[in-house]
Parts: structure tokens; sequence; C-alpha cells
């Protein structure tokens, strides 16, 4: 058997693994891990300019690939460093690895020079964590981590290397091991088959039901047939800000996000509705609002990998614990061999009330004759110039929702934000792991003069490796939907919501080596971006000043229902 | 409603922490803990009691389930279980109290298991109001220590929680 040191090991499991790109800083700790992946070139290290930012682009790589994204960071800041990263990850079900240094086993536990019980202080936001303990365990403790991010409801698994577990004078024999036996862990690989016939019955008597598809059906790779199941039965589709993409935005079946910034639309039907089917989504608070007042007459079939979602918030009447992918096939099925269809005059009653909730009030906002450019007409051009095909990452705030509701996502992993844990910071490291995975691919990154400062150095790495990612800088001078809030509930009182001595955002580009924009007019938007798209090897900041008053509608009103929502400054339901 | 949880867990370092770290992560509580390897080494039994409804216990071992290091897991409150817990107490036995705490000692089936002139150490096993109990028989002011090992139990009959 071959003899490797622990830092040969760990950096020949992750060929083993497949791995392509592992993004990282390095520091004391890790050396001996980059000393070796020095001498090989199968394994693409990706050096950012902070640690949080490799979480972020690791993390933007896998919602667009669905394969898990690398991290490697040092121990004490480093790892500390790489704690948002793993949060947002852990609260997007993003399977991830990061493998963090640690001091020299026999100094752990002294206070030693950067020493941080990253185990202790990741726990909460990790799937599963390790230790080495012993050189000898790296290739099963590897295995095991890829096996663990990637199965069952993903995320994030930590594994903290202490520096003389890699020395490289220490060698042991190499074998990655083929299978992983766990007697612990064993991820559920099937839905209970009742409970689908159960819920086949209760979609062909249900009058007025709809699909609301989250997070889990893209993760789970199961748009296809979700998509399928959808046209088979005719039934309007609600997605959650992570499921956006599941189902074609543009399919007419399409009633939009639902949920707090929700459409009109998707809320009420939502609130009508009397079985919904739920998919690969958890019932969050930013979907149901009160959950006394949640959706008083509908019938719940929930479909998630994990248990512990279902009934959590809300009672499940028929829990489906299972993969979305053979669960939504086996229900397929079960739908052929039920022979039935369902009740097509309800239904047709049904889509009648949906569009006249459409036609009231479908998505729509004011623009400003003369004024200043709204946001939404921002999304609006992207979508143009883009044709629609983008991959969009985000930062979070109103930018987000903006870009979340004007740009209609028709495939999967195309839509890319932090919706659980909300990271201002996310959009453009993200936007860089999407773009190392697509080289070829349109890529933007759709963020604020707020969110953007977060990770602004990154701008440094895009011109290291050379990544055409399009920045556009919804430039509303605030950080606006701090502002929104504190309009509607803090009697306009714009408390530290104000971003003021705004760097000139052209110029910073340009000192980054990238090319830099500033538009103010809307007649010069359409122009502008055609002409940072064509910039096709090029990293365009777009700097667009835009209405610094607009607020994201709807919005529904806290502690009521679904369907209670503001739906413009004076409007609401 | 009081549970007692019983949990069969890799007995592996960082294994116990994750367990705490997930009640007090979500505002679960732990009333009683009481942890030891079993007689195979790779394995460790916990045992906890904690309160809460019906969803909240529901909520809880699903979680506890989903700690990778968790092998197996039961609620013993929901069958026929037996439940035990140690106590060692050291009580005031001077003039009269002395015959008062040996003959509460006896009711009990506790044991005396060290003594001075002024001082008894008395053990005594039973389900925790037993050991309650024996507390507000003596009287809270005649208590100078008290040390619990927190609740243990096993099922009743045929059923075992093993792999
Ligand atoms: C400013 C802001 C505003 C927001 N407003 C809204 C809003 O208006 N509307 C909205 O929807 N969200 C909103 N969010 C996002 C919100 O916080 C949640 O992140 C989101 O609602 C969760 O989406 P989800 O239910 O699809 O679950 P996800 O977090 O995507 O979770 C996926 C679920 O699928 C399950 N799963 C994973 N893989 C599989 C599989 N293979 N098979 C089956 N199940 C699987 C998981 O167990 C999990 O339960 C907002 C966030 C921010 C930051
Ligand atoms: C790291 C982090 N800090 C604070 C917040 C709270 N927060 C949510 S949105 C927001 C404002 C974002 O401002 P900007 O990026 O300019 O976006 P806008 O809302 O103006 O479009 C803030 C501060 C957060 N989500 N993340
Ligand atoms: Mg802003």
């Amino acid at each position: 058997m071959e003899m490797l040191s622990g830092a040969e090991m760990v950096v020949r499991a992750l060929q083993d693994e497949g791995v392509e790109y592992i993004f990282g800083y390095p520091g004391g700790s890790v050396l001996h891990i980059y000393d070796a992946l020095f001498q090989q070139d199968s394994v693409s290290h990706i050096l950012v300019r902070h640690e949080q930012a490799a979480t972020h682009a690791a993390d933007g790589y896998a919602r667009a690939t669905g394969k898990p994204g690398v991290v490697m960071v040092t121990s004490g800041p480093g790892a500390t460093n790489a704690i948002t990263g793993l949060a947002t990850a852990f609260m997007d079900s993003i399977p991830m690895i990061v493998l963090s240094g640690q001091v020299r086993s026999d100094w752990i536990g002294d206070d030693a020079f950067q020493e941080t019980d990253m185990i202790g202080v990741s726990r909460p936001v990790v799937k599963h964590s390790f230790m080495v303990r012993d050189a000898k365990d790296i290739p099963e403790i590897m295995k095991k981590a890829f096996y663990i991010a990637t199965t069952g409801r993903p995320g994030p698994v930590l594994i903290d290397i202490p520096k003389d577990q890699t020395a490289p004078n220490v060698k042991n024999p190499y074998e990655y091991p083929k299978k992983v036996k766990m007697r612990s862990y064993a991820p559920v690989s099937r839905g209970h088959s009742g409970q689908i016939r159960k819920a086949v019955e209760e979609l062909m008597k249900a009058k007025r039901p709809v699909i609301y598809a989250g997070g889990g059906v893209i993760q789970g790779e199961g748009s296809e047939l979700l998509t399928k199941l959808a046209h088979r039965l005719n039934f309007p589709v609600t997605n959650t800000l992570m499921g956006l993409g599941c189902f074609p935005g543009t399919d007419p079946q399409n009633v939009g996000m639902l949920g707090m910034h929700g459409t009109y639309e998707a809320n009420m039907t939502m609130h009508s509705s009397d079985v919904i089917l739920a998919v690969g989504a958890r019932l969050d608070d930013r979907v149901t609002n009160n959950v006394k007042k949640f959706c008083p007459g509908a019938k719940i079939i929930h479909i998630d990998i994990d248990p512990a979602t279902i009934s959590k918030n809300i009672m499940a009447h028929i829990p489906i614990v299972g993969p979305v992918h053979q669960v939504l096939e086996e229900m397929l099925s079960a739908l052929d061999e039920h022979g039935g269809e369902p009740d097509q005059k309800a239904l047709e009653r049904w889509w009648e009330e949906i569009e006249g909730w459409r036609k009231v009030h479908g998505m729509r906002y004011e623009t400003n004759e003369n004024g200043p450019m709204k946001p939404q007409q921002v999304v609006q051009a992207l979508y143009k110039a883009t044709k629609g095909d983008a991959y969009v990452t985000s930062d979070v705030g109103q930018h987000q929702m903006f870009a979340a509701q004007y740009y209609q996502y028709d495939k999967p992993r195309r839509w890319i934000n932090s919706g659980g844990l909300g990271t201002m910071g996310f959009g453009l490291p993200a936007a860089m792991g999407v773009q190392f995975a697509f080289p070829d691919a349109t890529v933007a990154c759709v963020t604020g003069e707020g969110s953007i400062q977060m990770n602004i150095q990154e701008l440094s790495t895009c011109l290291q490796y050379g990544l055409p990612v399009k920045i556009i800088n919804i430039n509303n001078q605030a950080l606006g939907m701090v502002r929104q809030w504190q309009d509607m509930q803090y009697g306009g009182r714009h408390s530290q919501s104000y971003m003021e001595s705004l760097p000139d955002f052209v110029a910073l580009a340009e000192a980054y080596g990238h090319v830099g924009m500033k538009i103010t007019k809307i007649e010069d938007l359409e122009g502008a971006m055609n002409e940072a798209f064509a910039l096709k090897d090029r990293l365009v900041f777009m700097d667009i000043y835009v209405d610094p008053t607009e607020h994201v509608y709807p919005m529904q009103i806290a502690d009521g229902s679904m369907r209670d929502m503001w739906l413009s400054k004076t409007e609401r339901t | 409603m009081r549970r007692i949880i019983s949990i069969l867990m890799e007995n592996e370092p960082g294994a116990l922490s994750r367990v705490i770290g997930l009640f007090s992560q979500r505002g679960y509580n732990i009333e009683s803990l009481s942890v030891a390897p079993t007689e195979d080494s790779t394995l460790s039994r916990l045992t906890l009691t904690t309160f809460g409804n019906d969803l909240k216990i529901e909520q809880i071992t699903k979680h506890l389930n989903k700690l990778i290091e968790v092998v197996k897991l039961v609620d013993l409150t929901e069958g026929a279980h037996i439940e035990r817990e140690l106590m060692l107490i050291k009580v005031k036995a001077t003039g009269a109290q002395r015959a008062e705490v040996k003959r509460s000692v006896d009711i009990f089936r506790g044991q005396i298991v060290d003594v001075t002139s002024t001082v008894y150490t008395v053990q005594l096993t039973g389900a925790s109001d037993k050991l309650d109990a024996f507390i507000g028989a003596i009287g809270e002011t005649q208590v100078l220590e008290v040390v619990r090992s927190g609740v243990s139990g096993i099922s009743r009959g045929e059923k075992v929680l093993s792999l």
C-alpha cells in the first residue's frame, strides 16, 4: 500500500472525491497541506481575500452544481472567519466540507497561539464535525465527511486537523474507502408507499389545491418530476425564495413566490386552498406568517427528507419522509395506478379565482416620470439583457427581493441566495464560485451598496482568476430593507440605516483592475447593460442609482395570516 | 409531562457535547442526565429527563436522532419501565434527631453508609420522587449535602434497547 503523510492524504482524498476546486487561505497550521497541494495539479486552490468569502464561494459552487464545495482555512482567526459561511450553508442545507487547521495535538487546550476550539465554536452550525486524532484515520474521516455532507438533508461538515497529524515525515498506508459504514447514520431512501397513495387520494379529491415547492426540490434534483406532476394535475405552483427555478418561472401555472414578499396571488392561493402539497419546503416563518392563522381550510401533505422538519411549525396531515426524487416518482406512478383525474370543474373555478387575483393585484410598481429609476426596472433590464438565462447571485436586502420577484428563473440552480441566514456579503463570493463552476456562463451578482461592501475585497480575487462576473449594484444609498421597516414600524426614524460617504464604486472597480460604470438615468440603463454583458471576459461593476424611497411589496402584515398584506405604501388587503 | 429518554450513542469524544448543545441551542430543558459506557465499550448509554408536551418531545427525539453519533433512542415513559436514581445525602444526626433519621432511612429502605458523632451519610435508591420524598421527610434544614446520580431507566419485560 502507498505510504503518505497526513497532508498528502488530505489532498489525495480530495482527488479521490473528484474535487476540482478548493477555496481557501493559508496559515501556520495548514502549511503542510498547502505544501502537498503545491505538488499536484488536479485540485486547484483558489486564494480568496477573506475566509468568509472562501466559504461563500464554495457554497455558490455547490448551489450551482449540486456538488459539495470545499474550503480550507488555518486555525484560530482563519477558522472563526469561516463560521458565517458555515452557518449560511447550514441554514440552507448546502453540502460543504471545511478543512480547518488546528494547533498541534499536544498543545490543544493550552491557549496556544491561534488556538480556537473550532469543533465547539462550529457545533451548532454544522451537520457534523470530525477532529483528526490519528493521521491513519484521515481517509476514513474524509470519506465519511463527504458522505454525510451530500446525503440525506445536505449540510456542511467540518474537519479539524491538528498540525502534527499532517507532518510530512510521518507516513501511513493510504487507501481510500470505497464505501461508508456507519451504524448511526442512515438517511431515508424511500418514502412510505401507503402514505404516498393516501396523498394521491387527497390530491384527487382537492377542489382548491396548490403545490408549494421549496429548496429541497432543487437539492434533491426533483425539478423535472415536480414539473411533470404539476403539468399532469394542472395545479397552481408557488415557490419559496429557495425554490425559485424548481418549476419554470414563466410557466402560466406558476403563481410566483409566496410568503412575506410573495405575490398577492400566491399568498391568496395558499390561504384559500383546501390541499397543500408541500415539497422540500420547511414552512418557514417568512412563509407562514402567524402559524395560528395559517391556511385555515387546508389539508397539508408534506414531503421532506428530514423528519424533524415535518410538523415542526405546522402539523402535517399526511407526512411523507423521503427523498423528493423518489417520492415524486412513486407519486406519479401511484397516479397512473389510481387512474382517476382531479375534479376538473372545481379546478376550472379555482383557476378563474386565481386569474382574478392575478389581474387585480399582480406584481407591479409605479415608475417615476423624470425622477430616479426604480430598482425593479433594473432587475427587469437585467432579465432582458441576459435573456433570462443568467446565473443570478444576490446579497441580502430589498435588491434580493426584487431579484426574486422580477427575474423569472426557468431552471433550477440559477437563483443563488442566502435565504435562511440572510447573510449580507454572500453575493460576490458566491458568484465567484458559480463562475468557476461554469466559466462560460453569464453570472450576475445583484447587490446593494451596503452588502457589496461586506466582501468587496474579493474584487481582487476576481482579477487574479479573470472572473467576468457582472456586479449589478442597486444603489439606493441606504440599508434599504432596514429603512423600509423603519418607515413602516418606527415612524420613519432612520436609525443608522443611511449610508454616508459611499465610495466612488467606479473608481474602486478600476482600482481593482476592472471596468466600472455609473448609471443614473433610466434611458441609459438598457444600453449600459448590453455594453456590460458584451464584455465577456471582464468584470463589470455597474453602480446603478435608484430611488431611495422605494419599498418592497407585497409585504405580509406581521402576525396576520398569509393573505394579510400591504400591497403598496397605501393599500392593504 | 416528564419524560425519560434513553440514548445509545457512539462512545466518542464530543458526542456528549452535541447532545447537551442540542438542548441549549433549541431551548429544551434537561432536568437530569447520566451517562456511562455499556457492556460494548464502543457505545455509551445516556439517560436524560426532560419536560414537554407531545409535540416538543417529538421534536426533541427527532433532533436527537439526527445527531450522527446517536445510534438509537427510546422514550421510556411511553411504556412500562423501571426508573432508578441513586442519592448520597449527608444529614445532621444529633440528639433526638439521630434516632429519627435512622427511622426514616429504614422506612425508605436506605442505608447509612458513613457515620460520625454528628452526621449520617445515607445512600438511597429509587425513583426520583421517592428521593424527593425522603428529603421532605428529613426536612431541608437537616440536610447538609445532597448528591444525586441522575435518572437511569430501562424498559420492563422483554423490550431491550440495543443494536
Ligand atoms: C430578507 C429576506 C426575506 C425573505 N422573504 C421570503 C419570502 O417572502 N418568501 C420565502 O419563501 N422566503 C423568504 N425568505 C427566505 C426564508 O427565510 C427561508 O430561507 C425560506 O423560506 C426557506 O425555503 P424552503 O422552505 O424552500 O426551505 P429550504 O431552506 O430550502 O430547505 C429545504 C427543505 O427541503 C428538505 N430537503 C432537502 N433535500 C431534500 C430531498 N432530497 N428530498 C426531500 N426534501 C429535501 C430539507 O430537509 C428542508 O426541509 C426571506 C429571506 C430573507 C433574507
Ligand atoms: C451580515 C448582516 N448584517 C446585517 C443584516 C441585516 N440587514 C438585512 S438587509 C440590510 C440592508 C442591506 O442593505 P443593502 O445591501 O444596501 O441592500 P438594500 O436593502 O438597500 O437593497 C441589513 C443591514 C444582514 N442581513 N446581514
Ligand atoms: Mg442599499
